[in-house]
């Protein structure tokens, strides 16, 4: 079993960090800091953390005044809550006038788990990533997190950054390594983990870790099978991405999102535009979800290794 | 630097003469303005002409050649259909040429049809989806605060923004955060725009509903200048609280055919109405 960690909770320790170096950093939450952890950096900054209660309109557009007076706001909720509640104030008031604020979510889809369908988002990027101006990010694993929130304070305009509840497995090494390689986290660049010849897996969040693993069992098989952390849901980096359609001809994306609209549907617009190419999408097939364990959920709604290595034998076949 | 800082002057019959003046030039502009591009909000811009006026030409500091300029106070239309009275106040104060005026909403001009901050000098928020400007108001309060400036928030809304919730979040937490350096006007012009709003979602008493929030609230005549300068100036001396100057006003004031009339929420005058209605202004 590969060790695994809090995204959430490396969110919440790396912001305390950065507050100490960047005194234009605020954080606002809406009664849920405990659970996002930007409490740890309430707790060091208490000056510089608003809590706004259980407000998301309000939260965004707060969020939003501190940007235009020169302040760094990290917004921090639910996904569900911040999409759902707060993408009027997000679209008009955040990203529409172009406004600094990076708006870090927890509890995106199914990983949320017993709470259940009235707690999952499963739609958040699909709506996000149509939004102008807006950046999406979406880590892998706790360490890719720590560089993703550093990048954003380097970064300029609204974005947006999902993380999952669950604790889940770690792709990288300390220090964002991968097999003991030094790697650089940019905006809108993927990260190639492994390289394919038969097939590219295209995943983000906690499904690289299960695309890792269906690429090292259909190695028995014979197949290999591509791995690509593309943690950048936007700007999206269409030419790694059109450059292994080319290589391999065939592609799966890997998502804990609905198949509608998020890595699955901003990848087939760019192959069906620039390179048609046979391609499955492993997500939520239109559906809400039920309570339950998260790993039984994954199961239930197939996106765990053993459902992205079906997915691959099944595009092989389109390519036959 | 032409920093324009006059809220300090006594508000003699002369300042008011000249306030008087700069509110009919609003009302003309904005009449004017609506009736070219065929389309936009003219009640509106007439029942905060008065506020705006008050606030550009005598309350608000700013700098019209650094409309970015720190120390600057902050005005927030979060009303955004009434910015055709906005962007006549702010080229009146010099923050862009008179011409742009007559090209509202027009494709390519920089006055959209609803305030936007990246394309107009000046305009500090962008707002159009009602009940958001109060919150941003919020942010910069705080931000002031921050940063130990002394510059103040001002935040003008509709009063059938009062129906959106986000309104009501955003003065529970102005009031727990204390923002003394903010102050929300309601322009209570009592028509939204479908019909009058104790018909549509009955607002009143709304003095009481802003003082149980734990506002400060002030009642002003929104036409009478004195007052509105009056109330503005007591906002400052409050402290520990948000400011709320409730403004009564009507819609489509200065214009006999056009007040108190819902129609004119969102349709501009034809040609021959505006010919009418500007000579009521001149006269």
């Amino acid at each position: 079993m590969r060790p695994s960690a809090s995204m959430r909770e490396t969110y919440g320790r790396t912001l305390a960090e950065l507050g100490e170096e960047h005194p234009e950093i605020v954080v606002l939450d809406a009664d849920l800091s405990t659970s996002t952890h930007t409490s740890l950096f309430a707790r060091k900054f208490p000056e510089r953390f608003f809590n706004v209660g259980v407000a998301e309109a309000n939260l965004m557009g707060v969020a939003a005044g501190l940007a235009s007076c020169g302040k760094l706001p990290f917004v921090s909720t639910f996904s569900v809550f911040a999409t759902e509640k707060g993408l009027s104030q997000f679209k008009q008031s955040i990203a529409y006038p172009n406004l600094n604020v990076k708006v870090v979510v927890t509890h995106g889809g199914l990983s949320v788990g017993e709470d259940g369908a009235s707690h999952f988002c499963l739609w958040d990027l699909a709506v996000m990533r149509s939004l102008p101006r807006t950046t999406v990010i979406v880590p892998a694993d706790a360490v890719e997190t720590e560089e993703a929130v550093r990048a954003l304070v380097d970064h300029r305009g609204p974005a947006f950054l999902r993380l999952p509840r669950a604790k889940t497995g770690l792709v990288y090494g300390e220090g964002y390594t991968y097999r003991g390689e030094k790697l650089e986290f940019r905006i809108g660049e993927s990260v190639v983990l492994e390289e394919g010849e038969d097939a590219t897996v295209l995943a983000i969040g906690p499904l690289v870790v299960e695309a890792l693993e269906a690429s090292e069992a259909l190695r028995k098989e014979g197949l290999r099978v591509g791995v690509i952390d593309v943690h950048t849901l936007k700007p999206l980096d269409e030419r790694t991405i059109l450059r292994e359609a080319s290589r391999t001809g065939c592609l799966v994306t890997a998502e804990d999102h609905s198949i509608i609209g998020g890595l699955g549907g901003a990848v087939a617009e760019l192959l069906a535009e620039r390179r048609p190419t046979p391609m499955k999408r492993v997500g939520v097939r239109d559906e809400f979800g039920k309570s339950g364990p998260w790993r039984e959920l994954y199961e239930a709604y197939g996106l765990t290794s053993r459902h992205i290595q079906q997915a691959v034998r099944e595009v092989r076949e389109m390519v036959r | 630097m032409v920093i324009f800082d006059r809220k300090a002057e006594p508000h003699t019959p002369s300042l008011l003469r000249e306030l008087a003046e700069k509110a009919r030039i609003i009302r003309r502009d904005s009449l004017i303005m609506t009736t070219e591009a065929g389309s936009g909000h003219p009640g509106g811009s007439l029942s905060c002409a008065d506020i705006l006026s008050v606030l550009y030409f005598h309350h608000l500091r700013y700098d019209p050649s650094n409309p970015r300029w720190e120390g600057r106070d902050r005005f927030i239309l979060s009303k955004g259909h009434a910015c055709p009275a906005l962007y006549s106040a702010l080229s009146l104060a010099g923050f862009f040429p008179r011409e742009w005026l007559r090209t509202l909403r027009k494709f390519g001009s920089p006055l959209q049809g609803h305030p936007d901050s990246t394309s107009t000098p000046g305009v500090e928020a962008s707002t159009g989806s009602l009940g958001q400007g109060l919150s941003i108001g919020c942010g910069m309060a705080l931000a002031a605060r921050l940063d130990g400036r002394d510059y103040r928030v001002y935040v003008l809304m509709g009063d059938g923004e009062m129906d959106e919730g986000q309104v009501w979040e955003a003065a529970m937490f102005a009031a727990h955060q204390r923002l003394d350096n903010l102050v929300g006007i309601v322009d209570r012009n009592r028509i939204q725009l479908d019909g009058f709003t104790e018909e549509i979602v009955g607002l009143e008493p709304l003095a009481e509903k802003w003082r149980s929030f734990g506002w400060n609230v002030l009642e002003v005549d929104g036409h009478d200048l004195l007052q509105v300068a009056e109330a503005l100036d007591e906002a400052e001396r409050i402290k520990g609280k948000p400011t709320l100057i409730l403004a009564r006003t009507v819609k489509g004031k200065g214009v006999s055919f056009m007040e108190n009339q819902v129609k004119y929420h969102g349709t501009p005058l034809t040609r021959e109405e505006l010919e009418r209605a500007l000579k009521e202004l001149e006269g």
